[in-house]
């Protein structure tokens, strides 16, 4: 009872907070000024696609860090109560992917309906959230392990520009490095271990299907088209949800506030 | 030019030259002396007593080869509606085969159905299916056996091995027909229009299904393929090999295996095709194999893997084609050199042009790109800045294939970027130093195009 109060709470507490506000209109601006400007949807759906990749992970995992930070307060006056710790900590964590999510929906999903539905514009909606959710967890996990708050944001800006760019460059340089391999596997595993590339991947299939049909393209689409790359990935995708949840609730049962 | 063509069409054997035909009557009929004369009656007698001779599944004439048997010269044989169960129908008289509401031959899958074996036959309105198969021999629904001036026209054709087959032919027209199978495979199936060592053909308006390659071109030299249909075919929708100064215009090639190849020609114009729909690993709109001389005009490239693959390509005009949504829209090898790709569309493709060399001797010019992201000050149309349409992800997956799954990450788009201001990797001589900033709408272009226009070589003859 307690725990869906708090959720409650820090919903309505983040929702109302400037960030977030900014954050939704932002999208909703960017997202129908690049449809309203590029003429068809195919080309407007891959400048979304980079925002999805680039903004919502970064937004996501900076604010989360700031508003766990700026939340320490309260946090403390809830432990003071008979409140289980984990109770406490889904509560902020729900509440501040839900109210990302809920930005980004509102932000990207409304451009995206009001200018035609699609199976790409579901699958963008679909991983935004997901993303959402998983740099929620990155943030908690970056500011439950420093105490120090500019060390968190730090910490948490070098999560972000690993996965959403070292990531992608270290895989370039081991395809170019092994070029005489066999390397379709390999790189298969490595997608998995990137939530960004995943998303990225999923969203692809759906839109260059044509240029991913060449050469190796073929195992990728084998893979991912079909129901258990779908399964694959979204199972995936979920474990890059939990994990980083997980250990942020390990370590903020045993921190000393 | 268009005088000599015409005389030899209508005289083949007989070189007229510049004489009156009224000094040549006598002679053609006194200097040969009698023989001559006699030539002449009997041509004469057996244009004027030609017959109809009516084939109906109950009569006297039940079967198609009696009548071929009973007929001459000239005759006509009309096929009523009805189902006729023959093979190996040899038509060695110049007749003409007109079925009614399109009675159906049947070939029960044993071998030809209709072989023609002499000049001048025309085939009408007939349903030709169940040809046999065979891994040995072409077996075919109609074969046009070393014959000339023969046509066959508004016909069906339904699960034949070979539908409609010529070889050693000239001067043959194939016509408003249909043509379906249901290829299962590439080794058990065959072509739906074949051709081999022919010259002078028309293939014009017909629809050709799920056969191996929908037109098949070897030999085959001057002659046309205009507006046909060819989709769903399991290997490619135009095959064509060793035959120079051919053109194909309006025709659409769709959903085919491998999409269209043409290779080891000369001289070949394709204009006003349509390319669309040749998904994977190995299908392109169109694969140029060593052509040179040839002419790529006013075609659409829609959502290909490959719009076109140009290996060992020379001297081709690649000008006011559009390609629209491809993977690759050109991939131009490093041993294609002169060809001049100019004033084309490049929309929406994921790549525009991608090469396996870093030196480029084509010309690219005043093409639309719709990744150009420079400016025009002078409001003249053409962007002050040139555009390298190679980019540096798409020289890296040339290199490592495995790397396309990279598409569309940051890194990519930096290094693209970088590469951009300061190319190191990328051929510097592949650019387009006069990107159009609009969207070159083609049929204007050709209008203000100073070459080849009808209007200029009228006034040119006067």
């Amino acid at each position: 009872m307690a725990a869906k109060k708090i959720l409650k709470y820090v919903i309505f507490d983040i929702m109302r907070s400037r960030l977030i506000i900014t954050y939704t209109l932002l999208l909703l601006v960017l997202s129908f000024g690049i449809i309203y400007l590029g003429r068809d949807i195919t080309k407007a759906t891959v400048s979304l696609l980079n925002i999805v990749l680039l903004i919502v992970p970064l937004v996501s995992i900076i604010f989360g860090t700031i508003h766990f930070y700026n939340s320490q307060k309260f946090i403390e006056m809830l432990l003071a109560l008979p409140i289980k710790r984990s109770n406490i900590f889904w509560a902020e964590y729900l509440g501040l992917a839900v109210s990302l999510s809920i930005g980004f929906v509102i932000g990207t999903g409304i451009p995206l309906l009001a200018y035609g539905a699609s199976v790409t514009g579901v699958y963008l909606l679909l991983t935004g959230i997901f993303l959402s959710f998983i740099f929620s967890g990155f943030a908690f996990l970056s500011a439950v392990i420093n105490k120090d708050k500019a060390k968190g944001i730090g910490l948490s800006l070098m999560i972000w520009f690993y996965l959403s760019i070292l990531f992608d460059g270290l895989v370039l340089m081991i395809s170019l490095f092994f070029n005489d391999y066999p390397l379709e596997n390999v790189i298969l595993v490595l997608t998995a271990l990137n939530p960004i590339d995943l998303a990225r991947v999923m969203i692809l299939l759906k839109l260059d299907i044509s240029a991913l049909m060449g050469y190796t393209g073929a195992t990728f689409e084998q893979f991912f088209g079909s129901m258990m790359g779908t399964i694959f990935s979204i199972g995936f995708l979920l474990m890059w949800i939990t994990l980083p949840a997980l250990g942020a609730l390990r370590l903020f049962n045993k921190k000393n506030f | 030019m268009s005088n000599v063509k015409l005389s030899k069409i209508a005289f083949p054997n007989r070189n007229l030259g510049k004489r009156r035909a009224w000094i040549l009557f006598p002679k053609f009929l006194f200097g040969k002396g009698f023989i001559g004369l006699a030539t002449f009656f009997i041509i004469f007698t057996s244009y004027t007593f030609s017959k109809d001779i009516i084939v109906s599944p109950n009569t006297n004439i039940s079967s198609i080869k009696q009548a071929i048997e009973l007929s001459q010269n000239g005759d006509r044989i009309i096929i009523k509606k009805g189902y006729y169960k023959e093979h190996n129908i040899i038509i060695d008289k110049s007749i003409q085969l007109i079925g009614e509401d399109y009675p159906e031959l049947d070939g029960e899958k044993i071998d030809d159905i209709i072989i023609i074996k002499s000049n001048n036959v025309y085939i009408k309105g007939i349903v030709v299916k169940n040809s046999g198969s065979s891994s040995m021999k072409d077996i075919a629904g109609v074969r046009f056996d070393n014959v000339k001036y023969c046509t066959i026209e508004d016909s069906r054709f339904y699960d034949n091995f070979f539908a409609v087959y010529l070889a050693g032919s000239s001067f043959c027209t194939v016509k408003y027909n249909i043509i379906k199978s249901n290829a299962q495979n590439e080794t058990s199936s065959g072509n739906g229009i074949h051709l081999w060592k022919c010259e002078n053909i028309t293939i014009e308006n017909n629809e050709i299904s799920g056969h191996r390659d929908g037109i098949y071109f070897e030999f085959v030299t001057d002659s046309k393929i205009i507006s046909n249909i060819s989709r769903w075919n399991l290997r490619y929708g135009l095959h064509f090999m060793f035959s120079n100064g051919d053109t194909y215009e309006k025709n659409y090639f769709s959903n085919n295996g491998a999409g269209v190849a043409v290779m080891y020609t000369k001289d070949v114009s394709m204009i006003d095709n349509r390319f669309e729909d040749n998904w994977g690993p190995n299908a392109y709109g169109l694969l140029l194999k060593d052509i040179s001389f040839s002419t790529i005009e006013r075609n659409t490239f829609k959502k290909n893997t490959v719009g076109i693959y140009m290996e060992g390509g020379t001297s081709l005009n690649v000008n006011h084609n559009s390609f629209i949504e491809n993977g690759w829209a050109l991939k131009v090898l490093g041993d294609c050199t002169d060809d001049s790709i100019k004033y084309n569309n490049f929309i929406g493709n994921t790549f525009d042009v991608s090469t396996n060399s870093s030196i480029s001797v084509n010309l690219f010019n005043g093409n639309y790109w719709d990744k150009y992201k420079g400016y025009d000050l002078n409001k003249d149309g053409i962007g002050d800045v040139s555009y390298r349409p190679v980019s540096m992800f798409s020289m890296i997956v040339e290199k490592t294939p495995e790397t396309i799954f990279l598409l569309r990450s940051i890194i990519v788009d930096i290094l693209d970027i970088a590469e951009k201001v300061a190319p190191v990797f990328i051929p510097e001589t592949l650019v387009d130093n006069n990107p159009s900033i609009y969207e070159i709408s083609n049929r204007e272009q050709i209008t203000n195009n100073p070459t080849g226009t009808a209007s200029q070589q009228i006034t040119g003859n006067k």
